[in-house]
């Protein structure tokens, strides 16, 4: 460390020249890239003169369909940025034998594998799950919003502002290089001194509000804004484990608040919670961090069951087989879900007793989940299957889940952990989940409601050949893990001694060079379908013939959802009505009451930036302007009591007017 | 158990003529989720010190050879600071059956009772903290010590952001009334206020008495 | 959360029920946002209540002679009774408010809470005491396989 003055350090606190990264031409050419799309993107907004448009139409709208919409905007570019990361580490370990050292050194490999992790759960699959929700839940119940819309939307930004504050640590300073849980003592000031743990932490936190936030959201419109006659028994069951997400993400998110708070105040404050010394305990952390830990991947997993239920049922063209046992199983599935943390940590020495009870309660997850297999496959069985994109996404995933689910109840065996722990077998097992259970799922969902969101299909074509670079490439990268685990290869090397696993390292890569294929044509669907709009549009509104009632109103929906509130009589209301010959309403039009727009949450999100900004390189001139700031901005919000229009009736009539004209011209 | 509004209607069997969308509808109410969706962020944050009290369970014995409970806790003063919240807490039920009447005087003199009493808490507690730091055991000291000051302080920081919150409605209660967005702002607050008695409860139970019980 | 599945579960059963009759409910549900604030009876019986509540292991923990044990019952039984006086009292609960989800919920929470405080306590203890034998509090010796000396515990009997 130089000396600075200590008035530059009073301006600038800890952030010195040195802190960008020049030295890294790696980050250089990263950087000079973004910079380059990013002017680019803004002087076509300029161009075009969208900048007030995407301000007063997205940015700080309370339309759940565009918050839902923008989650997924965000998911997707960050997938890219932590599948960069996922790339660079495959060529690292398949480059490093032989007294090479690979391309990386240790301390940008380890920033890299910790981003991946943290990105990949926190800020890809997070906000595409929550989008998804965000989406279709109101949908699907039959409401015009959520319970609380400028919540929403701050939700969102600060979901954002978390993304922000992570890619802030790829060009300024340095992320944390301790694994994506960032285990004390390591995590610690005394082994973790530089800015990478606190932008880990504070991006997390604030994040996390906004996960939490949106959690009791969703959970509070699923509970109290379902159409007339939908009971708990008759909602669809996206919704259902929806709701039970939410639960999770209600009950765990505060954990890791509160462990993250704990763990920043021992490298701020100075205090003993998991230091070595004055009595803290390291392996409380781990303990803690798991109990959110365990639910965090329910909380992922649990949406992508009710899609692969939609898609399932619609796909066949009939009931979902075994709905109540279906519900009854996500709810099992919920509960157990606490019952099982410990299964990250069999080896942290907590003794036979304590490693057989949770080693018994892991299995036992598995039969819920089998359970919900058998209901897939028995709705296929007799269906009448059209094997459209979501539902070749759907056999795909129950291939490969059922695999990643089987190796998970090997990793439930203590004894057999204490060989396979921290290897790349279990890098293997939870991709296998992940990959194949929530992306997968993801994939079924973004091919399936994509028409709901936009009014016309995504290509076919290229999906189809992104889901088998997809599914290909999976395995190849993956199957690799499996057999390089069982050779007792642990996780997160860099460096590696035996020449003959350099021929798994190989393969792997090449299998991550065939998903990097899928995503590019993932990214071409989108854009050919949408040069090719016209002749994929969908007027009807239900391109599917769907069994929900987000496909009972027009694609996409408008602003107000549906002009009349739906009433239920069963299960799959929207097919019930179909098959009862339902009639539109086509006059009555009434006023419908609306939330306004408001900037509030994008303006105290953008002052979270600066509060965590200001608070990694210690300048606290920043970190209290900005603190007041988010109080003063909020307190300031409670004094506007106007925060509601109506869409004047004739408005509505206009609207459905030309969606009745759309519909007769359809058929 | 079920939502009475979907579950609790006596079937009518019609069926043939099926009513499949509402057409004389009545405007859901602004705010109805609000004191459900208040009350599952409670829970969210019963939670938070939920993980505070479990690590002071884990570490509340880890003295590192410093001062124990013994050492440090005066009851008499969380004697006192306990009927702080308690007086606090009828004051803040008493400003509701104000507002349940209407009477927008008595329910800002209530309030304002209120945030004396939650302000007098704050002041003790911060006295012994202070006296705490000044003889040295300070949150730095040992495991133990982080454990207690970063639960009573969240405890404390949350009546805090509690006080500033019962500041801002009282001047809103000012300006715009009882009308309903303040009735329902005042019923958040109250909700968040009792709980934070509920806190306190486990708070001296576990912390101060089971302390001195070592 | 299952409890209520299967209440609902019996009410799918029933037939569907008409718009109108739905509207009115909805229409009650509005006007009575559900909050009952309590009277001054209520708020007086659960102050009483609190003070006797909080009065009694105060007393004994600072003036008592019972024994510890029987104190350390009697502290926990008045915080437990006394946090259901706050819930009934001053916090309005029953299964009647938000049609039965704020009880639920609170159900919910504490079975999690529960499970965390508990879990964690019962893991750290047999981690203590299987990885730092002879690590105890104050140097009282090292772990038998009988129960632990020192401040652990004393934290399981809580």
């Amino acid at each position: 460390m130089p000396d600075t003055s200590p008035l530059l350090t009073a301006i600038f606190g800890r952030l010195t020249l040195e802190s960008i990264p020049i030295h890294e031409p790696i980050l250089i050419v990263t950087f000079i890239v973004v910079a380059l799309g990013g002017l680019g993107l803004v002087y076509t907004l300029y161009r075009y003169k969208l900048w007030g448009f995407l301000w007063r139409e997205w940015f700080t709208t309370v339309d759940h369909k565009k918050i839902g919409i923008m989650y997924m905007v965000l998911g997707i570019v960050m997938l890219l940025r932590g599948f960069a990361d996922a790339v660079m580490m495959r060529l690292q370990q398949a480059m490093a034998f032989n007294g090479s050292e690979g391309y990386l050194n240790a301390h940008h490999y380890d920033q890299i594998f910790t981003a991946h992790g943290v990105i990949m759960i926190f800020f890809v699959a997070m906000p595409l799950v929550t989008g998804l929700m965000n989406f279709v839940i109101p949908l699907q119940i039959g409401a015009r919003d959520v319970s609380f819309p400028f919540l929403n939307n701050f939700s969102f930004w600060m979901t954002a502002a978390g993304a922000v504050i992570i890619m802030i640590s790829l060009f300024i300073g340095e992320f944390a290089q301790t694994g994506w849980l960032a285990y004390p003592p390591l995590s610690g000031i005394q082994y973790s001194p530089g800015v990478g743990v606190d932008y880990y932490i504070w991006g997390l936190q604030v994040a996390g509000v906004g996960t939490t936030l949106s959690g009791i959201n969703l959970l509070v419109t699923i509970v109290k804004m379902r159409a007339p006659g939908m009971t708990m028994m008759k909602m669809p069951v996206f919704t259902w484990t929806s709701l039970c997400t939410n639960v999770l993400i209600v009950a765990t998110f505060p954990v890791l608040t509160a462990v993250l708070v704990l763990l920043s105040l021992d490298r701020y404050v100075g205090t003993n919670f998991f230091t070595n010394d004055f009595g803290g305990n390291p392996m409380m952390y781990v303990n803690l961090i798991w109990i959110w830990g365990h639910p965090e991947v329910y909380i992922l997993i649990l949406p992508a069951f009710g899609i692969f239920s939609e898609v399932v049922s619609t796909f066949s063209g009939k009931r979902l087989f075994g709905y109540t046992s279906m519900v009854y199983a996500t709810v099992v599935i919920t509960i157990l879900s606490y019952l099982v943390w410990l299964h990250h940590f069999f080896t942290m020495g907590s003794g036979a007793s304590v490693n057989s009870f949770f080693g018994i309660t892991t299995m036992i997850i598995s039969i819920p989940t089998g359970a919900k297999i058998f209901n897939w496959l028995f709705t296929m069985y007799r269906g009448r299957i059209r094997f459209e994109l979501p539902m070749m996404w759907t056999v795909a995933f129950m291939l490969t889940f059922v695999i990643g689910g089987m190796t998970g109840v090997m990793l439930a065996i203590p004894p057999a952990d204490f060989v396979l722990h921290n290897s790349l077998f279990l890098v293997a097992h939870f991709h296998n989940v992940i990959i194949g259970g929530v992306l997968f799922g993801l994939f079924a969902g973004i091919n399936y409601w994509f028409p709901k969101a936009f009014g016309f299909k995504l290509d076919d074509f290229w999906g189809k050949l992104s889901f088998w670079f997809w599914v290909i490439g999976f395995w190849v990268a993956f199957a690799p893990l499996y057999v390089l685990g069982f050779m007792g290869v642990t996780r997160r090397l860099r460096v590696f001694e035996d020449p003959s696993l350099q021929i798994w390292f190989q393969i792997a890569a090449f299998g991550a060079f065939l998903v990097a294929c899928g995503i590019a044509c993932f990214l071409v669907q989108i854009a050919v379908s949408i040069w090719r709009r016209d002749s994929l549009r969908d007027l009807s509104g239900d391109p599917w013939n769907g069994r929900t009632l987000e496909w009972a109103t027009s694609s996409p929906p408008p602003d107000y959802n549906f002009a009349f509130t739906p009433v239920i009589h069963d299960n799959d209301a929207f097919a019930d009505m179909k098959k009862r010959g339902h009639k539109r309403p086509l006059e009555g039009f009434r006023a419908i009451h609306m939330p306004s727009n408001t900037a509030t949450g994008i303006y105290i999100a953008g002052l979270s930036v600066a509060l965590a900004f200001g608070l990694i390189w210690y300048m606290w001139w920043l970190a209290a302007l900005s603190f007041v700031g988010i109080l003063a901005v909020s307190i300031a919000h409670t004094f506007n009591y106007h925060r509601d229009f109506h869409i004047p009736a004739d408005t509505v009539a206009a609207t459905e007017a030309t969606r009745t004209k759309l519909l007769t011209a359809g058929h | 158990m079920a939502s009475a509004v979907n579950t609790a209607n006596p079937a009518d069997t019609n069926s043939d003529e099926l009513v499949f969308y509402l057409q004389d509808e009545h405007e859901h109410a602004e705010g109805s989720s609000t004191a459900l969706g208040f009350w599952v962020y409670l829970m969210s944050d019963c939670l938070i010190f939920a993980i505070l009290f479990a690590i002071y369970g884990v570490l509340g014995s880890s003295y590192a050879a410093g001062p124990g409970p013994q050492d440090l806790f005066e009851l008499e003063l969380v004697a006192i600071n306990t009927a702080m919240l308690l007086f606090s807490s009828i004051t803040y039920g008493f400003a509701m059956l104000q507002m349940d009447k209407g009477n927008v005087r008595t329910t800002q003199l209530w309030l304002a009772i209120t945030g004396v009493f939650g302000l007098a808490f704050l002041g003790i507690e911060l006295y012994e903290f202070h006296h705490l730091i000044e003889i040295g055991a300070t949150p730095q000291r040992s495991a133990f010590l982080s454990a207690f000051f970063t639960l009573v302080g969240t405890h404390g920081l949350h009546v805090t952001f509690g006080i500033i919150w019962l500041v801002t409605l009282m001047v809103q209660v000012n300006m715009h009334g009882l009308i309903p967005a303040n009735r329902r702002r005042l019923m958040c607050l109250s909700m968040f206020w009792h709980f934070l008695d509920v806190i306190w409860i486990g708070v001296f139970t576990f912390v101060y008495l089971m302390g001195m019980l070592r | 959360m299952s409890q209520h599945a299967h209440t609902a579960a019996a009410n799918a059963g029933n037939q569907t029920k008409t718009a109108e009759k739905h509207a009115r409910d909805n229409a009650e549900d509005l006007h009575d946002e559900g909050h009952n604030h309590g009277s001054y009876t209520s708020y007086i019986t659960g102050f009483v209540l609190s003070v006797i509540l909080t009065a009694i292991p105060f007393w004994l923990v600072m003036h008592g002679t019972l024994d510890k044990n029987w104190t350390v019952f009697i502290v926990m039984a008045a915080a437990v009774v006394q946090i259901v006086v706050h819930m009934v009292f001053f916090l309005h609960m029953n299964a009647k408010s938000e049609a039965g989800w704020s009880l639920m919920a609170l159900f919910f929470t504490l079975i999690i809470v529960v499970i965390v405080l508990a879990g964690s306590l019962w893991v750290m203890f047999h981690l203590n005491a299987n990885m730092m034998p002879g690590m105890e509090m104050d140097g009282q010796g090292p772990v038998t396989s009988n129960p632990v000396p020192g401040g652990d515990a004393e934290q399981q009997s809580q």
